[in-house]
């Protein structure tokens, strides 16, 4: 465990360096901010349009965040060489795929936490109550979405050889199932056969990313799902997570690496 | 004696882009190189050098025949334990100090923290970057690059060295200082396989050479046989073996 923590570590460092998504923080908070200024008559009604502007674009941020820096890890690393130092000591390319992933989910953790740190701290000045709590558990359930995300990006990396290509592909994937995925056995139902069931295969096969979506709750401050709800979430995210970087390591395992 | 790095009729193929056909980069190499020698691999460009410290490092799977580090299969993570490899054009992590960079390797290799500190010191001294160890690694010069590629092979204090093309961007002195530090590890009784195109250098640090071309190995022996066999120095041989005719330029 300590090859892939250390390479993980390495990949926070980079990102820390490279100060690229510091544009999304500071934009995140303008945009907020001056929706906060901004004055309505209904200011019931303000708070929540706040909210679901903020929570959206966090959304926003953390999928660009995640998949954009998942998607660069293992082809930045071929293209500067800097696999063939690493791989000669005695590191198993398991580990390397262990360790990206770590990195970048722990650093969308780190990104979660300071948006999510911004919008209790806006909203809740405003509304003059603090639904901790309820917060929580969304950005848990975020990371716990992410950590799926990014471990499809990483086997896309490995699979396609353009980056760039790669990022396009996980992002209509990511929001095709976000917009999508859940209604998916609806559109199945009015096909004819094969396609009811190709479709029907599709949605079982899918993870189902909106479920981790509890923005509405959020938003009307409402009922925190039970905690039993909450670990079955985290399960299924396991499950998925786990999948894909098994099949990323599958991939990654017999590929010839020279330049 | 066992041999320390060994290949076995050794066949890497490169499948050749869209159109099939296969490029054969090694054919059926056998190499040997003993414990405590400084091995020259010799070739001219495309013969087959990098190629074969890819299958040693386990970067690329043979087409055929087998390879082994200290008796273990190459394919085996664990035969990378004891060795310290010195890629050809390699940047390091860009984004990281030397004494980062080194730090991060040092941990893969599980050293405790103290230890790692004084290998570091070390180190960054014997390639005398010691002033620019907390810049980072993007300011260096090409040279100062290659000697951050020395240090983080020697970091785990490895028993055998596989350099390609250790002393290639490095000016006059720099060359000497690799030198002296190959011939500083042979003193300590590690083994050190490299290659290069520096055949004035070759001849003063290496025991033994092996020469090849088009993936054959065409010569293999100590230095000082080979003189006294072609009565002709290094570069001479070399160049007779890759068919080179002097008439052939005029
Ligand atoms: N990834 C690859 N795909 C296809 N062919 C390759 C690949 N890598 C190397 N080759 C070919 O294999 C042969 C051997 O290349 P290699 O890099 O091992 O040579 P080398 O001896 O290290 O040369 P140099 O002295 O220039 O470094 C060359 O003909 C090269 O074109
Ligand atoms: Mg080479």
């Amino acid at each position: 465990m300590k090859t892939p923590l250390a390479l993980a570590g390495v990949v926070l460092k980079e990102l820390y360096r490279r100060k690229d998504f510091y544009v999304l923080f500071v934009l995140t908070a303008v945009i907020t901010l001056l929706l906060a200024s901004v004055n309505f008559f209904n200011d019931d009604k303000i708070v929540r349009y706040l909210k679901e502007i903020c929570l959206l674009l966090i959304w926003i941020s953390m999928l660009v965040i995640a998949i954009v820096t998942t998607a660069r890890q293992i082809p930045a690393e071929r293209e500067s060489r800097t696999i063939f130092p690493l791989l000669a000591k005695p590191v198993t390319r398991g580990q390397v795929i262990l360790g990206k992933f770590l990195g970048c989910w722990f650093a969308c953790g780190l990104a979660l936490l300071i948006f999510y740190a911004f919008f209790t701290v806006v909203t809740c000045s405003r509304e003059g109550h603090w639904p901790l709590g309820g917060n929580l558990q969304a950005l848990w359930l975020q990371w716990m979405m992410l950590a799926i995300v990014i471990a499809l990006a990483l086997l896309g990396s490995l699979i396609f050889a353009a980056p760039s290509s790669n990022t396009t592909i996980c992002f209509v994937v990511v929001a095709g199932i976000l917009l999508l995925g859940g209604h998916l056995n609806a559109i199945a139902l009015q096909q004819t056969e094969p396609l009811t069931s190709l479709i029907y295969a599709v949605y079982f096969i899918i993870p189902q990313l909106e479920i981790f979506d509890v923005r509405d709750l959020v938003i009307h401050d409402q009922q925190l799902l039970g905690w039993l709800d909450c670990l079955g979430a985290s399960l299924y995210a396991a499950v998925y997570t786990g999948f894909f970087l098994l099949a990323a390591w599958l991939v990654f395992r017999r590929k010839p690496l020279s330049a | 004696m066992d041999a320390i790095l060994k290949t076995d009729n050794l066949w890497v193929e490169y499948r050749a882009g869209q159109r099939g056909g296969a490029k054969v980069a090694v054919r059926g190499l056998n190499l040997n190189v003993q414990a405590g020698e400084v091995f020259g691999f010799l070739g001219p460009n495309g013969a087959g050098k990098t190629t074969t410290m890819n299958v040693l490092l386990g970067f690329v799977t043979p087409t055929r025949g087998e390879a082994h580090l200290f008796g273990v299969n190459v394919r085996e993570p664990i035969a990378r334990q004891r060795i310290g490899y010195l890629p050809e054009l390699t940047y390091y992590y860009r984004f990281l100090s030397a004494e980062e960079l080194l730090r991060f390797y040092a941990r893969i290799f599980g050293l405790t923290p103290a230890e790692t500190e004084r290998r570091i010191d070390r180190l960054l001294k014997l390639v005398e970057l010691e002033s620019a160890r907390k810049r980072l690694i993007k300011t260096y010069s090409k040279g100062m690059q290659q000697r951050v590629g020395l240090a983080q092979a020697l970091i785990n204090d490895p028993d055998l060295l596989i350099l390609d093309e250790p002393t290639s961007g490095l000016d006059p002195l720099g060359r000497m200082k690799v030198r002296e530090i190959i011939q500083r590890l042979k003193e300590e009784g590690k083994t050190v396989f490299f290659s290069s195109h520096e055949l004035g250098e070759v001849e003063t640090v290496c025991d033994r050479v092996a020469i090849v071309s088009q993936g054959e190995l065409r010569v293999e022996g100590r230095v000082a046989d080979l003189v006294r066999e072609h009565q002709a120095n290094l570069e001479q041989i070399f160049l007779r073996i890759i068919g080179y005719q002097p008439s052939s330029l005029s």
